[in-house]
């Protein structure tokens, strides 16, 4: 099982800027435990869905031939509690990258309201670093692009459904 | 022209904000893993941050030599053989390899990273951002 806390791309703009949406359901198990009777979206699982917002997005930067781990959670802030019901908007930036590595700066707001930010690092595990691991592509799997909505067209990666326009800007 | 102070104030900076240290650790002989507990992905982080505050490019390799311990011509027993240490000296040109040429056991390879050697790094780069290597 992989914990997937993505339901959908909404923008997707190579190498610069992700939007994507997470809809926050009493249907997750993790949410009767935390809290019994008062359900509260863990913080640290909405830094996993950040990350897997801008890990996309890094990935997607160099056609997910990369290895893209999250390597160091450089600052988290949390502003409000996200609860069953809130759809979380999770916009990734790619402020930094190259062969070795990337920064990107994550932004998360529920309609409209800001309820985190996080600058988190990935590193790409290239075939030189990763001897001993498995080969093949063990991050961008074909069932979690699947999962994404992510497809190959025509020879290049496309996020189906997505706006592939830049008309969703970040507020930077 | 930066000067040598107005340099480390700002490598002490991106180093504070990149490692997660105090001000007054950052010393000038401290070492980055030793003293300053930086980890691989730090050493991104850190080319990152220096690039941004002094307006430079940093290639893959140029600060922080990579790959240097993989090759059995450099390294013999636990330590670096005349030909890696002149691998060395080529690659690293801002480090001071003084002590460590005396016995360059591999273990202590990573001391040689110090605040200094960035601070010297970036002196030369901000004097000459095209010279290369």
């Amino acid at each position: 099982m992989r914990w997937i806390f993505v339901d959908r791309f909404l923008t997707l703009e190579k190498g610069r800027y992700a939007k994507a949406v997470k809809n926050v359901s009493m249907g997750e198990e993790h949410l009767h435990d935390h809290f019994p009777s008062y359900p509260v979206m863990p913080n640290s699982l909405i830094i996993e869905a950040l990350a897997q917002t801008g890990g996309l997005l890094a990935g997607h930067a160099f056609d997910f031939k990369e290895k893209v781990i999250l390597a160091k959670i450089e600052k988290a802030e949390f502003f409000r509690m996200v609860t069953p019901g809130d759809q979380m908007i999770l916009e990734a930036t790619l402020v930094e990258n190259r062969e070795e590595g990337c920064k990107v700066i994550g932004e998360v707001s529920v309609n409209g309201v800001r309820v985190a930010s996080a600058t988190l690092m990935f590193v790409n595990l290239s075939t030189n670093q990763a001897k001993g691991l498995q080969p093949e592509n063990f991050v961008f799997t074909k069932e979690f692009l699947a999962l994404l909505g992510v497809t190959r067209l025509n020879g290049s990666w496309q996020v189906n459904g997505a706006r592939s326009s830049s008309e969703a800007k970040p507020a930077l | 022209m930066a000067d040598k102070d107005e340099i480390f104030g700002k490598v002490k900076e991106c180093l504070v904000e990149a490692l997660g240290v105090e001000e007054d650790d950052v010393k000038a002989e401290a070492s980055l893993t030793g003293d300053l507990g930086a980890e691989s992905i730090d050493f991104l982080d850190i080319v990152f941050r220096l690039e941004k505050a002094f307006n430079i490019k940093i290639p893959r390799g140029d600060l922080f030599p990579e790959n240097i311990l993989a090759s059995p011509e450099f390294v013999k027993d636990g330590k670096l053989t005349p030909q890696g240490v002149a691998e060395l000296k080529r690659r690293m040109p801002h480090a001071d390899l003084s002590g460590f040429e005396q016995n360059p056991n591999v273990a202590e390879l990573p001391n040689l990273f110090t605040v200094n050697m960035i601070v010297k790094y970036v002196e030369e780069k901000v004097k000459s951002p095209s010279a290369s290597k």
